[in-house]
């Protein structure tokens, strides 16, 4: 016999009793589409999550003032990052790699306008921060280096501030308030939802000189962004960056370094990490319903083994051998299991399509639906294996069955 | 000319052993059947009739004796042989018919030739001319369980022929049926045997039916009491004399 004739004889046997075959795929098909909708799910968590961290880009690294690299941040040396740091670290020959060295620093206050007022996130940059935070205006445009190195009073505004502090429009080119002091608005960013570092919906950004000056009074910066030319290059880049503040603070011992770094790649492969774990431990425990499933299939099979005795008997009256009896079997229960397995992947799928619909509607961030196409392989693959494995016993049950006796079985 | 035997038994016993007991069903049986001739065994239910024609059938082992196949003995095929034995040279016809069900008569009678060396594009011929052969050919596609007693056996009997075995056994083939339809039955399995030359090896515990063949080999008790000519052969055309 054929491979093909083997599969239209389990077809035609499984034909034979539909509803029996349709509830015992069930399982499978629950088991299936279970892990489909974890691993979809998983992946789409793990984008999101990915995208918040991210927020800037793999390709940057971050210097942040102060001693530790993990736990609470230190007290000592919070002040330590400052404007000679900026400009030797922007030098070609200290930090080869580095396309844009940008400082940053944080606060929040009250913006005003007229009678509308917002606290928002005040940050304080240089002109070059839309090119690392994709950050490009929709009206007007950032401001300029000139900008940066006169002081100048303006401030690009999120979207929210927008909308909160000009609820009728017309906010370009307005002066707007903060503690007292005027910036005139000469950008307004499209809305584009939290990552970790910025929070541009809320935000206003203004140069970090007219920051320091008029609105902190400080010297220092909270960050320093390097923002690496290409990934390759970002552990020398670190090593550069290292050499260079140690060298402009007067450091020699390294545990006394009075910053540190954090490296975006790290930081999202960690975070990575843990979500495919977490995946795949949900994964795993959606896959007992598979054994339990595989094990419903292993009992109906020998139930169908058992009222098919005559049918058996009569193949082999007929010319069939016990391996034809036994292949047979095997592909019924396979053809079941992977039928299970198919319909458990559409179903799993679709789940997720609309799972994902419904999250985007009601939380505020993006959630992308994700195909999960090893999700979809290992459906296969495992159905087939379980079929292969649940019915092998019921198989050998069928084939080891005398004709003789077969035939008499009333 | 001489015609060789199909079929020799040499003091074939079987005995069944479940547990202690042992139960000697058949108790050292010999005869032989030619090529092309039409034998009846006779005998009380329990005799150990079907026992016989599922050793002579090649579904069971012989429990001491010989049993010579085609000029084989059949202790020397392998189980694989075995099969391919049943499925070219033997067809079987069963009381119970044995069709599968919610199967039309077609697939039914395309079985034998699944397991068979047959190409695949000859198998509908070969097996709507076995249905044709056995008047069925109206009810070709419809499934074995619309059909009438009569007509399951002649589905069976078609899939007995279709691979045109050399010898046919048919174990009480009446014996489900009521009397109009069996008469039917067996004036083609005599058919078979004149006008086609089938040999043909049947079970019955019916006299009348029994009558249908040349001769008659009666078994009492796992023994031959036995084995003689049918002096005045029924046929079908005695019915219409009456
Ligand atoms: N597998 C078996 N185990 C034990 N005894 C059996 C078995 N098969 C048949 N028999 C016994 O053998 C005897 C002959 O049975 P069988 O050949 O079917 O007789 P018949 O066909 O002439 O009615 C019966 O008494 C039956 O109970
Ligand atoms: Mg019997």
């Amino acid at each position: 016999m054929t491979f093909e004739q083997y599969l239209q004889t389990s077809l035609s046997a499984l034909k034979r009793n539909r509803s029996r075959t349709g509830l015992t795929i069930l399982g499978i098909v629950i088991g299936i589409a279970a892990i489909i909708l974890i691993m979809s799910l998983g992946k789409g968590a793990q984008k999101l999550i990915l995208s918040q961290v991210q927020g800037l880009g793999t390709k940057s690294v971050v210097v942040v003032p102060g001693r530790q690299l993990e736990g609470p941040p230190s007290t000592v040396g919070l002040e330590s990052l400052k404007k000679r740091d900026l400009e030797e670290l922007s030098k070609p020959y200290n930090v080869p790699h580095a396309a844009h060295v940008i400082p940053l620093i944080f606060g929040n206050d009250i913006t005003e306008y007229e009678s509308e007022n917002f606290r928002a996130q005040i940050y304080g940059s240089s002109d070059q921060m839309p090119v690392i935070f994709d950050a490009d205006p929709v009206e007007g445009m950032f401001f300029s280096q000139d900008d940066v190195v006169g002081s100048a009073n303006v401030v690009v505004i999120g979207s929210k501030v927008n909308t909160e502090l000009f609820p009728n429009g017309g906010g370009l080119g307005s002066r707007i308030k903060i503690k007292d002091k005027s910036f005139k608005v000469v950008g307004i960013l499209p809305s584009k939802g939290a990552s970790s570092l910025i929070n541009f919906d809320d935000g206003v950004i203004i140069p970090y000189t007219a920051a320091q000056n008029y609105l902190f009074g400080t010297k220092h910066f909270d960050r320093i962004l390097v923002d690496v030319d290409t990934e390759a290059n970002i552990d020398i880049t670190i090593e550069d960056v290292k050499q260079t503040l140690r060298m402009t603070h007067d450091i020699d011992d390294p545990t006394k370094d009075d910053f540190s770094i954090v490296n975006q790649k790290d930081l999202a492969d960690r975070v990575g990490v843990i979500t495919t774990a977490l995946t795949y431990f949900l994964a795993a425990v959606a896959a007992i319903s598979l054994l339990v499933g595989g094990i419903g299939i292993m009992n109906i099979m020998l139930v169908s083994v058992t009222e098919r005795t005559r049918e058996i008997g009569l193949r082999k009256a007929v010319g069939a051998t016990t391996k034809n009896i036994l292949l047979q079997f095997l592909f019924e229960s396979v053809v079941l299991t992977l039928l299970g397995g198919i319909i458990g992947i559409i179903l799993g799928t679709t789940a997720s399509f609309v799972a994902s619909v419904v999250i985007g509607r009601l939380a505020s961030f993006e959630w992308t639906f994700i195909f999960p196409i090893g999700g979809a392989v290992l459906g296969i693959v495992v159905s087939t294996i379980i079929g292969l494995i649940f019915g092998v016993y019921p198989a050998r049950q069928a084939a080891r069955k005398s004709p003789i006796e077969a035939l008499r079985y009333e | 000319m001489h015609t060789p035997n199909l079929i020799e038994v040499n003091h074939i016993t079987k005995t069944y052993t479940e547990g202690e007991t042992s139960t000697k069903v058949l108790k050292g049986i010999s005869f032989t059947v030619k090529k092309g001739e039409f034998v009846a065994i006779m005998g009380p239910s329990g005799s150990g009739k079907s026992t016989l024609l599922h050793i002579l059938g090649l579904l069971d082992e012989q429990t001491s004796g010989d049993y010579i196949f085609a000029g084989h003995n059949s202790k020397g095929f392998s189980e694989e042989a075995l099969s391919k034995l049943r499925n070219q040279r033997i067809g079987f016809i069963f009381q119970s018919f044995n069709l599968l069900p919610k199967t039309t008569v077609l697939e039914n009678v395309k079985l034998p030739l699944l397991y068979s060396d047959v190409p695949r594009s000859e198998w509908d011929k070969k097996a709507t001319a076995a249905i044709e052969l056995v008047g069925l050919s109206h009810r070709i596609n419809q499934e074995s369980g619309d059909l009438s007693g009569g007509e399951k056996q002649r589905v069976a009997i078609a899939r007995a022929l279709v691979n045109e075995p050399d010898i046919i056994f048919a174990d009480e083939p009446t014996g489900n049926l009521d009397s109009r339809s069996g008469k039917i039955i067996m004036d083609f399995i005599q058919d078979l045997n004149e006008n086609k030359g089938h040999t043909i090896l049947l079970i019955t515990h019916e006299t009348a039916t029994a009558e249908h063949a040349e001769r008659i080999i009666r078994i009492y008790d796992g023994e031959i009491a036995s084995d003689e000519k049918v002096k005045r052969r029924r046929t079908a055309s005695d019915e219409y004399l009456k």
